[in-house]
């Protein structure tokens, strides 16, 4: 039988209050050892926690939830104590000592969860993700996730793809029924617009874009500003700013976050050709390879000299020698903040159209790349006249499902395939 | 002579090839059967192999076993299913000649080395602290074996229903053993029941046959056995008939005299084989079933009516045959009936069929919860081979799911169990497209050699093969430019630039006849005599690309079964795996990591759990 575990659940003290969980067979005994005396389960109370000797150690809001229908699937509770740091060493020293009991490890409660079947693999890493969730956007992709939606449509794929699956074992197995005969026309349709769904799946916004942010890089020639708005757009003086050429030597990278939108912005080393500064001559390298990561490009030089697809912008219109950029898609003065705005709008609409829309799932890398197999197995199904050859691929198809929420079995399809089937000898 | 390494109980087809191949192996083997004449005798349908169950009888064959060779000698009827669909889902089956065929395995049980057969009533198991020690007679003799495989088909418990009649016993006309079926329900066993049924005979000479599509043997030259040279037996065609709306109205009208629905019969029956009566209840939208007439020897007379399989009342079958297109005058000359038994769970088994709970006694064939010859004969085989290794100091072979379709078998009994009658299919195998009916030889006759349980015959069979195939190796990769291709006229691009030949064997339109005239001469000569190796290579490489992209599943797989969860593993004690994971685990008892992947239920967290620990479990034990 597995040991029990406890951790302290909240923030690191001190805080208000600090929430110690414990999971596991023996919890319920420890409860009654700290406390006492049994409690109603899912209900709040109050009761005094004591140690072996009897002597107080808190008040606490305890909270007692016997499995298996808990977060972690074992019987479960909580102390809600409060949150000082040495109330919170005195409790988990009492725990500590009750034989059985052990402290948890990192990530052990979830681990336990999926262990448990409570949750499944897609809706661990959503919690993961949903933890380490920094921004508005991550957070409502990340609950897409925890939540189960994910796993849902997985779900939902995977039963299409076991029907189909069972169609094709049937006339495999069953051929010589008249009960069973060729595929129906449908059959293919089914394969084509389930592939074409999931092509679209793949080539959504991934997850970890939300995590980056959105890449903005600022480029230009020295001395055209990108460093002044830079600062301006991160709001803070992160870049040195002067009147040389050249200051700026190596890529400087900022996240911030406007209007909930997760942004990366990179100040560059002005490109020029004709520097015999070395050390300058490596970040003009560095800007260069910048441009190739960029999902938008702020071009501060002349206009039509910037890289294809590049914005234009007209950094430094309050300046004295400002060089016109007749069509540039924003004109503004860093120095003064005018236009600045306008800019922002412009990245934040940008960037929303290019990351994973709010509450939609978005897929990491595992997940995307399980996802790309699955897809290509489909395609590959498509057209394929030998049936047998077919089914292998949806069989790849199924297995990728699997590989998404965690799960691996040829048993259910059987059954799909024989619940719908009249199937003699 | 009373002492032997190995007793098998039972002459069926798990008894036959138990026997055989223990004996095989060289243990000293005896074979107990009540009747010495019924041994080989087929109890049911008249025909061997089919989609999944040829996969077997050449997988048996493989290893020198016997039922491949049997049902060619007794074969009238040779068809191989699926022909239309990819190579890995062809089927042979045959129809056999029920008095050939048995005479044929009589013979080779006779004339094997080690084996001798004992005629007598199996009464009980002699046991000393709890493992087999012998077997006591009905007549009081006692024999001496530290292995015992029971292949005693339905007899425990076994219960005869036809319509409101019912008697207890396995086939009609024969005892079951109430004796030995007592002591393994002393045993506390898991015990289900499961239920079979059987169509009725007609007389063949009634069958008004000229009113009826026929289908012919197929005129190819294939056979079961490898080591079959020819076929042996005149062939005959069978009939197709329907079952129509009167047949339908005659059984609806009488399903309350059906045990099935009368509630005498709640055991669950084999949702791909159903009764007619269960087919027209759930499927009643169909206005037909097909049913195939199949003639059940040369000298007989008897028709086996495939697809009609019913327990209702004598008076019914008689209505609903007579309802059927060519049968208006059909005489019915064994009413059809259903078998209700009792089975071992067969989760209770290890991989090599022993019980886990009276070590030295396997079980093998429908006693497991199977269905049908080929599955019987594949478990009698696995059981054989390794009660004689126990004995012998020797290792059966090692098979895997990715290497047969017998070890698929054995692995979804011992770790799923079973809910119905098991029959294989060929869905069940994940790695299928590697394992062909035809390429079973090439899988299995190495391990088989090396295990010791293939005779000098097939050896040097396979030794000839192996070496044809190193012949024919340099032709499949004999590369031929698309220009030439193309200048032939076949349909290929002629910028397709240069290709071994196996390569272009994989192109629509492209076949080995059409390329033969860029190989050499000798070559050709090699090809011509070896057709059925060619082909198996030439499907080899159709499948490539398929199998490649498996290889790295496969690695995993093996792997993880290199990962031994031996008979003693501490599952409760792996840290961090909850109660129900615990419970399923111990009661299936999975050898390996692997096989723990496949017991239904398991999580794979709890599987990444069980690796950390049975690691570090093995390297301290």
């Amino acid at each position: 039988m597995s040991d029990t575990i406890f951790a302290i659940s909240s923030g690191a003290p001190p805080a208000a209050i600090g929430v110690i969980r414990i999971s596991g067979p023996e919890a319920g005994s420890a409860l009654r050892k700290l406390a006492g005396r049994d409690f109603t389960p899912r209900r709040a109370s109050l009761a005094t926690l004591r140690d072996a000797d009897g002597g107080p150690l808190d008040q606490a809001l305890v909270l007692w939830f016997p499995g298996p229908a808990t977060a972690t699937g074992e019987d479960l509770a909580e102390l809600h104590c409060h949150g000082g740091r040495a109330v919170l060493v005195a409790v988990s020293g009492a725990l500590e000592a009750i034989p059985g009991l052990r402290a948890a490890e990192a990530g052990e409660f979830t681990r336990r969860a999926f262990a448990n079947g409570r949750i499944d693999l897609a809706e661990a890493e959503g919690l993961g993700e949903l933890l380490s969730a920094e921004t508005e956007l991550q957070r409502a992709a990340a609950i897409q996730m925890a939540g189960g939606a994910f796993s849902a449509q997985v779900e939902e794929w995977r039963t299409s793809v076991l029907r189909l699956s069972a169609q094709l074992e049937a006339a495999l197995d069953f051929s010589d029924e008249d009960d069973v005969s060729e595929m129906p026309p449908q059959f293919a349709e089914d394969i084509g617009a389930l592939s074409q769904e999931l092509d679209g799946w793949v080539s959504r916004p991934r997850a970890e874009k939300l995590g980056e942010g959105y890449r903005v890089v600022l480029a230009g020639p020295p001395n055209s500003g990108k460093s002044t708005l830079f600062n301006a757009l991160i709001e803070s003086e992160a870049a040195i700013t002067s009147d040389i050429a050249g200051t700026t030597r190596d890529v400087i990278e900022r996240n911030v976050a406007i209007a909930s939108v997760p942004f990366s912005f990179v100040d560059t080393a002005g490109l020029r050709d004709e520097s015999d500064d070395a050390i300058e001559r490596i970040g003009i390298d560095r800007a260069r390879e910048q441009l190739g990561r960029a999902d938008t490009i702020l071009w501060l030089g002349p206009e039509g000299e910037g890289p294809d697809g590049a914005w234009e912008v007209a950094a430094m219109s309050d300046a004295d020698d400002y060089q016109a950029k007749p069509s540039a898609n924003y004109v503004l003065s860093a120095t003064t903040g005018a236009g600045v705005d306008a800019l922002k709008q412009g990245l934040v609409a940008a960037a929303r159209a290019a990351l994973p829309k709010p509450g939609e799932a978005a897929l990491n890398a595992r997940q995307h790349s399980v996802l790309s197999d699955a897809a290509q197995a489909l395609r590959g199904a498509i057209g394929q006249r030998d049936p047998l050859l077919c089914a292998e691929e949806l069989r790849q198809a199924r297995g990728a499902f699997d590989r998404l929420i965690g799960r691996t079995t040829t048993e259910d399809m059987l059954d799909t395939l024989f619940g719908r089937f009249c199937i003699g000898k | 002579m009373h002492s032997f390494d190995v007793l098998v109980i039972g002459g069926g087809h798990a008894g036959a090839e138990a026997a055989c191949g223990a004996a095989r192996m060289g243990a000293r083997t005896g074979l107990v059967s009540f009747d010495l004449g019924a041994i080989g005798a087929m109890s049911c349908n008249p025909a061997i192999g089919g989609l999944g169950k040829g996969h077997l009888v050449r997988e048996v064959d493989a290893l020198d076993g016997v039922i491949g060779r049997a049902a060619d000698a007794g074969a009238i009827h040779y068809r191989m299913l699926n022909r239309s669909k990819g190579s890995a889902v062809w089927g042979p089956r045959v129809q056999a000649d029920r008095v050939l065929f048995k005479a044929e395995v009589q013979r080779i049980v006779k004339a094997q080395a080690n084996l001798t057969l004992i005629a007598g009533e199996a009464a009980a198991l002699r046991l000393e602290g709890g493992r087999v020690v012998g077997l006591e007679l009905a007549d009081g003799t006692a024999l001496d074996a530290p292995r015992v495989v029971l292949c005693t088909g339905t007899f425990l418990g076994g219960t005869l229903f036809r319509g409101e009649e019912c008697f207890t016993g396995g086939r009609i006309g024969e005892n079951s053993a109430q004796r030995l079926a007592e002591q393994l329900r002393g045993a506390d066993l898991p015990m289900a029941r499961l239920k079979t049924g059987t169509p009725p005979r007609i007389d063949g000479r009634t069958i008004d046959w000229a009113a009826l599509p026929e289908q012919a043997s197929d005129d190819e030259s294939w056979t079961m056995s490898a080591l079959t040279e020819k076929r042996a037996n005149p062939q005959v065609f069978c009939a197709i008939t329907r079952t129509t709306e009167a047949a339908h109205d005659a059984i609806r009208a009488n399903l309350h005299r059906s045990p099935l629905f009368s509630g005498a019969i709640d055991a669950a029956g084999p949702r791909y084989c159903p009764s007619i009566e269960d087919k027209i209840h759930r499927f009643g939208d169909r206005d037909g079933h097909q049913v195939f007439l199949e003639p059940e020897g040369l000298n007989t007379h008897l028709v086996y009516p495939n697809g009609i399989s019913t327990s209702l009342p004598v008076d019914v079958q008689h209505d609903m045959v007579r309802a059927m297109a060519g049968l208006s005058q059909a005489e019915i000359v064994e009413p059809g009936y259903a078998v209700e038994y009792d089975h071992i769970d067969p989760r209770a088994l290890t991989p090599d069929l022993q019980l886990r709970a009276i070590p030295g006694l396997y079980c093998a064939g429908q006693i497991n919860g199977t269905t049908g010859y080929e599955e019987a004969a594949a478990q009698g085989l696995i059981a054989g081979l390794n009660a004689a290794a126990a004995e012998t100091d020797r290792e059966a072979p090692v098979l895997d799911r990715a290497n047969s379709y017998i070890a698929v078998m054995v692995d979804d009994l011992t770790l799923q169990g079973v809910s119905e009658p098991y029959r294989m299919l060929t869905s069940r195998a994940e790695y299928r497209l590697r394992l062909r009916a035809n390429n079973a030889s090439t899988r299995l006759t190495k391990l088989g050699i090396e295990a010791g349980c293939v005779a000098d015959e097939r050896a040097q069979w396979f030794e000839h093969r192996e070496a044809m195939r190193a012949v024919l190796g340099p032709l499949f990769a004999q590369k031929l430019h698309s220009k030439e291709l193309a200048d032939s006229s076949l349909p290929v691009r002629r910028d397709g630039g240069e290709k071994p030949i196996s390569e272009w064997l994989r192109h629509d339109g492209v076949e080995f006849a059409d390329l033969m005239t860029w190989v050499d001469a000798e070559l050709v000569e090699a090809l011509c005599a070896n057709t059925d190796l060619a082909d198996e290579m030439a499907e080899d490489a159709a499948y490539e690309p398929y199998l490649a992209r498996q290889d790295a599943e496969l690695r995993d797989l093996r792997a993880s079964e290199n990962l031994a969860l031996a008979g003693d593993f501490p599952f409760a004690e792996v840290p961090g795996l909850s109660s129900e994971m615990i419970e399923r685990l111990t009661s299936a008892s999975p050898p390996t990591l692997a096989a723990a992947g496949r017991v239904p239920g398991v999580t794979p967290a709890a599987l990444s759990a069980l690796l950390v620990y049975a690691r570090r479990w093995q390297t301290a034990a």
